[in-house]
């Protein structure tokens, strides 16, 4: 009896563990096929941006970068052919087309002639070999004024990030550790921001900016509310600062030191990983930020960020697809190497600000 | 707890007596002193760059004014909101097409995101912190970058798609196969997919809150014999409810200013046919290229109105079919 039992348990293990195995597998492998569809158009905009551009309009060129090889024969170059013979199929040059019948040459044996050959030469093939055209990235850099874009960019995001992390620190604290009339009202009000549309607030604004101030053209009217911080980095940080035990606060305080010295030697050295977490998403949205660099630069083609001028750029060389593309994954670099660097408090960041935990 | 959970606690502890204020003592004084101080950028901010503005908004939607001629500006009543409302066939247009959009791409984005949430949280997956990594990475993708790349992409005769198609069998490749970007009926499906490379955060607080469902109840539920698909509609869905709703609240806000797509795919001129005038292209053609502050400021504050009144329904709906935990019915 004990026997039987032990088999069976065994046998139902093993089988159990089949099961899980292929379940793994299965699961895994169309984890992997869907990966590979959301990701394809990832791998086209690089293979892409290294073809030539006469590659990338032609619907019958291999998918990867290739070129047609040519033949140098008595001082010209001539396209090379896949040309079916009697013995299979040769790799010769087109020296000479007719309409029934043209005249090649055999790269491999040029001290044979011209070779007749009876067919309709349009029909052949040319023979391509892999040929990567890694100039199309310097030339889309230089093209594009890729340099000064990079700066202006750099610029905005850097200046910004300082201004709204260290305003959005210090409301981030009053609302996590002070009481004051209105508190929750005031709160209840800066999550309402989030949900306003900008829009709203855009006309008067830009009027005030441009007209009033004659800022148009410069990019303060993006950098000065930036200096004020905002209600997704209050909210994240304000989160974070609530989990910091108040202990270390009473000490300081003890020991004599005032509230502004508190805050920034108690609790923004706590606070490392939000305050990265947030230094990165501005930066991530100065990088992509769009409309207001277009309405307010608008006129000032010199100030423009990536953006705007890789935008510009798509419609003037429309027809450069693979200088465009060696630009956009020129401007992609910088946002997934820092994500791939610093996924964990990044991740731990957003999470934040939308789960109920 | 997350920003609109947190929203609702304020609204419940919320007190708005001016008395309160005046009777503090000393040292609630010398906190609350404190307190403002600190929140003063914040407030200084939105002192200046949304509650002052939105008025002045509000009263610019009341004047015929363009900027090049600050001069002849003049008060007409409500003229620019009746000419919005009953005479401006673009208005409306553009509110159709924002919605249409809205309708198609809402549902599918948030259904794929919490089906692939459901897919990475899933424990038979192996390597799942890298496959969660590489899900993630598009959405890191500048979207002008992914505009670019997915408007050759969609191309019908190169694009990788239509090739990718044409494998199974469908005749998609060439002039009379699938001109995504072209096609008025499939215009919105390739906006949709250019849309679903910014999914990754949705994706993400949906794995966060997926790893926040009891494992218990799974297996009470297996021993109760429910399949899989029973425990995803029955145990998950249910348990993902706030998560859905705070993506909800936030797409529907992003949606109403939908703007970027379409203005680098073919510079706001509604191509094709018009399908894609989006409100927020409307609103930016008037206001910045026309420079019709006083019809622009009307456009923006319909959308103010139109998302203030899409949002307290979301909320009031909630009700009904957002699940907390710890919360008695």
């Amino acid at each position: 009896m004990m026997a039987a039992t032990n088999v069976n348990s065994t046998e139902y293990e093993l089988s159990r563990r089949r099961r899980d195995l292929l379940l793994q597998a299965a699961v895994t492998l169309g984890a992997l096929v869907i990966l590979a569809v959301y990701l394809m158009p990832m791998a086209y905009g690089v293979i892409t941006s290294l073809k030539s551009k006469a590659q990338t309009s032609d619907p019958g060129a291999p998918v990867w970068p290739a070129e047609a090889v040519s033949y140098a024969y008595e001082g010209d170059d001539y396209d090379v052919l896949q040309v079916p013979t009697e013995s299979g199929i040769r790799h010769w040059a087109l020296v000479k087309k007719g309409r029934r019948a043209s005249e090649f040459v055999d790269p491999a044996n040029p001290a044979g002639g011209l070779i007749q050959w009876e067919g309709n030469w349009r029909q052949l093939e040319p023979v391509r070999e892999f040929a990567v055209q890694w100039d199309n990235y310097p030339r889309a850099w230089q093209t594009i004024d890729f340099a000064r874009l990079l700066a202006n960019t750099l610029m905005y995001a850097f200046v910004t990030m300082i201004g709204t992390v260290a305003a959005s620190s210090c409301a981030a604290y009053g609302f996590a550790r002070f009481n004051f009339p209105f508190k929750n009202v005031l709160f209840m009000i800066m999550i309402g921001t989030i949900v306003l549309p900008p829009a709203v607030t855009l006309v008067p604004t830009y009027a005030f900016f441009v007209n009033v101030l004659g800022w148009g053209g410069t990019w303060l009217p993006l950098i000065v509310p930036a200096m004020f911080g905002n209600a997704y980095n209050i909210f994240l940080l304000r989160q974070y600062f609530l989990t910091i035990p108040r202990e270390m606060e009473e000490a300081a305080q003890i020991d004599g030191a005032g509230r502004v010295r508190t805050f920034v030697s108690v609790i923004l050295p706590q606070a490392v990983p939000a305050l990265t977490a947030v230094s990165l998403f501005h930066f991530f949205f100065a990088w992509n930020d769009f409309f207001g660099p277009l309405i307010y630069l608008a006129g000032n083609r010199e100030a423009n960020p990536i953006t705007v001028g890789l935008t510009e750029f798509n419609g003037l060389y429309s027809s450069e697809t693979q200088l465009i593309l060696a630009a956009a994954v020129i401007s992609m670099i910088p946002p997934l190497a820092i994500f791939f660097l610093a996924q964990r408090v990044f991740i731990q960041g957003i999470v934040v600000t939308g789960v109920d935990k | 707890m997350d920003m609109l959970t947190e929203f609702g606690a304020a609204r419940g502890q919320a007190k708005w007596s001016l008395r309160a204020a005046f009777r503090l003592t000393g040292a609630q004084r010398d906190e609350a002193k404190w307190g403002l101080l600190f929140l003063s950028p914040w407030l200084i901010g939105f002192a200046l760059f949304y509650f002052a503005p939105m008025i002045v908004s509000f009263l610019f939607s009341l004047y015929d004014f363009v900027l090049t001629a600050p001069d002849e500006a003049r008060f007409v009543g409500l003229e620019n909101w009746r000419r919005m409302l009953a005479e401006d066939p673009n208005t409306w247009e553009a509110l159709f097409v924002t919605f249409k959009f809205a309708l198609i791409s809402l549902p599918i984005g948030m259904v794929s995101a919490f089906l692939l949430a459901v897919l990475l949280n899933s424990k038979h997956l192996l390597g799942r912190n890298v496959l969660r990594t590489l899900f993630y990475a598009p959405t890191m993708v500048p979207l002008i970058a992914a505009i670019l790349i997915w408007s050759r992409v969609l191309n019908p005769q190169t694009g990788w798609l239509n090739q990718m198609i044409a494998l199974t069998g469908i005749d998609a490749v060439g002039m009379d196969g699938l001109r995504w970007l072209d096609d008025p009926n499939l215009i919105y499906v390739a906006y949709t997919f250019i849309g679903l490379w910014g999914i990754g955060n949705a994706i993400l607080i949906n794995l966060a809150s997926l790893q926040g469902v009891p494992t218990e109840m799974y297996e009470a539920a297996s021993i109760d014999g429910a399949g899989w698909l029973r425990q995803l509609w029955s145990i998950t869905v249910p348990m993902v409810t706030p998560v859905i709703f705070y993506n909800l609240v936030l797409s529907v806000v992003g949606l109403l200013q939908y703007f970027i797509v379409p203005y680098v795919l073919n510079g706001g001129n509604g191509y094709p046919e018009g399908t894609t005038n989006f409100y927020m292209i409307y609103f930016y053609k008037q206001a910045f290229p026309f420079q019709n502050m006083g019809y622009g400021a009307t456009l923006a504050w319909f959308m103010f109105i139109i998302g203030l009144g899409i949002t307290i329904f979301l909320f009031w709906s909630g009700r009904f079919w957002v699940y907390y935990a710890g919360e008695s019915k």
